[in-house]
């Protein structure tokens, strides 16, 4: 049996928002607040894992679909151990690194700068980063534009750059939220690729992706998830995407045959087709 | 795979999907299983043990728990060289998008110290009583401003980094010495103007010099450690940022930045005097100023035998507008607060309780920076 990699124990994550509604947000209010000891009236929490637990193990790729707010993001956040759990736990082998559409590293800097300090910072030496620098370039494929500073990128380059650096190491567990959505076409299928060797080198990929193609492509697992629960879970990738698909209200997708090949699904009819 | 099976999950999938109340939780207690599918799907793959056994049986650590000091503090030796590129990359980066670019490191702290010198040397002439006080002044200036900017800019170092932290894994203390190491570099460029400043002022080049080193040295351990502590605190209070101003410039007030503390003249209530002498800041500058300034190493209080006519003629004459130097190192001859001669048994104190303080109380708190 595959050794496992993440395990996630019956996990609940509650968000504490502060300054959520409740009192107008005047000055008056807050004195009112503090003055009638209603402690942090203005907090408000959010459940948005409601009790997960699974298992991913060595050489899974693992998509986690389902609507904008389901907790999708978090779940990965949490897998990181960026999110300490309210209840329940993560357990995770090594070192979980998460790669958001949002981790532009650091802004005012070119992105020379950025590709060697996100080496040195994933614990690379001095050495190691020098080597490995050519080819993160040439896997990003800024190009010319790597001595400009990183918030002159476009979003697609940025995140390119970013996957690059990240992708340069190879990671015990990797989780990728929506990193590769702005990518062009051929940025795709080179990304693919790299996910595929990582997950070769004993590692697992976490992909949290609205593009479902995406996710076919990639994943050998599905979770399909909703306010913060588990609607459905398996390897059946292309039957749960359907069911998402058609929770959605929108009709199947025809699949090619390779595909549906990969993937092992046998073709089946649906209610609504 | 059975028709009921299939069912059972096309119903949790509608259910799913269906509901709309909107409510995405209630506030206050963790809802279990409210909706969750019922149905072997979600628990198929799952061993049958408990997971937390299964896990620690595969050598599976939890995610969001720190690591043991040992361990932290040997990650925190290996990403050094990640620490010195940072604070390198940041401090080239600070001043790119101005016009005299670099040159504001110098032009930044002489400006500081022209703005005080305008006011407090020609406008309010405190300088009564202390010999060479533009010396004396910028010294204290650049000194203090050391701990100020480190305080400020560690204050927010969470919260700035937050892209980074949330990338990448790397214990999370790199960033708050980066930024402390960030304001050394400064720190030397500030050094390198006072040299120039403290020269033109007529003062000798002596082996005492090699003492500001040492204080350095200090002054730097007690900042990082101040600076762990203070981004902790940044982090999880967002309030503190509006409040921090206020305390440095009280703290700037009671440390002899501007006037000096050892030649107040203070009758009763002599200890909060010494209190204020041992503060961490105004001993780092003392230690500073001492180092650099034979002026204040011979007008010391108490560096010299008590004699109350001396201490008096300091305390009249000495204090006029225009006073000869003479009077001016009078105050040698009077009593002192605190003992000099126990100044850098305090700065080591100071510096190890701040490191060892602040670094436990930012480590305390390490699996939460990502938090945001």
């Amino acid at each position: 049996m595959a050794k496992p990699m993440v395990v996630v124990d019956d996990l609940h994550i509650v968000y504490r928002v502060y300054g959520a509604g409740g009192d107008r947000g005047t000055a008056a209010t807050a004195l009112l607040r503090i003055m009638g000891r209603k402690t942090r009236g203005n907090i408000r929490e959010v459940h948005a894992i409601r009790g997960m637990s699974f298992v991913a193990y060595r050489g899974d790729a693992v998509g986690i679909i389902g609507r904008n707010g389901s907790g999708k993001s978090t779940l990965l956040r949490a897998i990181a151990g960026l999110l300490p759990p309210e209840q329940g736990n993560v357990y995770s082998t090594g070192e979980a690194s998460l790669l958001g559409v949002n981790a532009a590293l650091l802004e005012d800097l070119t992105g020379e700068r950025n590709v060697i300090l996100g080496c040195l910072a994933m614990g690379m030496t001095k050495q190691e980063a020098r080597d490995k620098y050519q080819s993160i370039v040439d896997f990003s494929g800024v190009g010319e534009f790597i001595d400009l500073p990183m918030k002159t990128y476009s979003s697609g380059m940025g995140s390119r750059l970013r996957f690059a650096i990240a992708a340069s190491k190879s990671h015990d567990v990797l989780l990728v939220d929506e990193a590769l959505a702005t990518g062009d076409a051929e940025f795709r299928v080179k990304s693919h690729a790299r996910i595929e060797e990582l997950r070769a080198e004993a590692g697992t990929v976490f992909l949290v992706a609205h593009n479902l193609e995406e996710v076919e492509a990639t994943c050998n697992r599905v979770i399909w998830m909703e306010r913060g629960q588990m609607v459905l879970q398996g390897e059946d990738v292309i039957g749960i995407i359907d069911k998402y698909i058609e929770a959605s209200g929108g009709a199947p997708v025809a699949r090619d045959p390779v595909t549906r090949e990969r993937l092992g699904s046998t073709p089946r009819v649906h209610a609504k087709a | 795979m059975t028709d009921d099976k299939r069912s059972r999950r096309s119903r949790a999938a509608d259910r799913a999907s269906t509901r709309e109340d909107g409510r995405l939780s209630a506030p206050g207690r963790l809802q279990q299983g409210e909706d969750v599918p019922v149905g072997d799907v979600l628990t198929a793959g799952l061993p049958a043990e408990p997971l937390a056994e299964y896990a620690a049986a595969h050598g599976l650590r939890p995610s969001a728990a720190r690591p043991p000091v040992r361990s932290y503090l040997r990650q925190l030796w290996n990403r050094w060289s990640f620490i010195m590129a940072f604070a390198t990359a940041r401090n080239i980066s600070m001043y790119t998008e101005a016009k005299l670019g670099q040159l504001w490191q110098v032009l930044t702290p002489l400006l500081n110290a022209g703005v005080y010198f305008l006011i407090f040397g020609l406008l309010l002439k405190v300088n009564r009583g202390v010999p060479n006080y533009l010396a004396f002044l910028v010294t204290g200036v650049f000194v203090f401003n050391f701990t100020q900017r480190a305080f400020i800019s560690t204050s927010t170092v969470i919260t700035s980094s937050l892209p980074l932290i949330r990338a990448l894994q790397f214990p999370r203390a790199a960033l708050p010495l980066a930024y402390v190491i960030i304001e050394l570099q400064q720190m030397f460029l500030s050094m390198a103007v006072l040299v120039v400043i403290v020269l033109s002022t007529g003062e000798p080049i002596t082996w005492y010099w090699l003492l500001t080193i040492p204080a350095l040295l200090l002054q730097t351990i007690f900042n990082v450690g101040v600076g762990l502590f203070v981004a902790r605190i940044g982090s999880q209070v967002n309030d503190f940022s509006q409040l921090l101003p206020f305390l440095l410039r009280t703290w700037m007030y009671v440390s002899g930045v501007l006037f000096s503390i050892a030649a107040l003249d203070v009758r009763t209530h002599r200890w909060i005097v010494t209190l204020l002498e041992i503060n961490p800041a105004a001993l780092y500058i003392t230690l500073i100023r001492n180092s650099l300034l034979l002026s204040q190493r011979q007008s010391t209080p108490g560096s010299k035998p008590y004699s109350a006519r001396l201490c008096q003629e300091w305390r009249t004459l000495g204090h006029r507008v225009g006073a000869p130097k003479k009077y001016l190192l009078d105050s040698a001859h009077c009593h002192y607060y605190a003992n000099p001669g126990h100044f850098w048994y305090f700065a080591v104190g100071w510096a190890v309780a701040a490191i060892i303080i602040g670094f436990f109380f930012f480590w305390r708190a390490e699996a939460k920076y990502g938090r945001g």
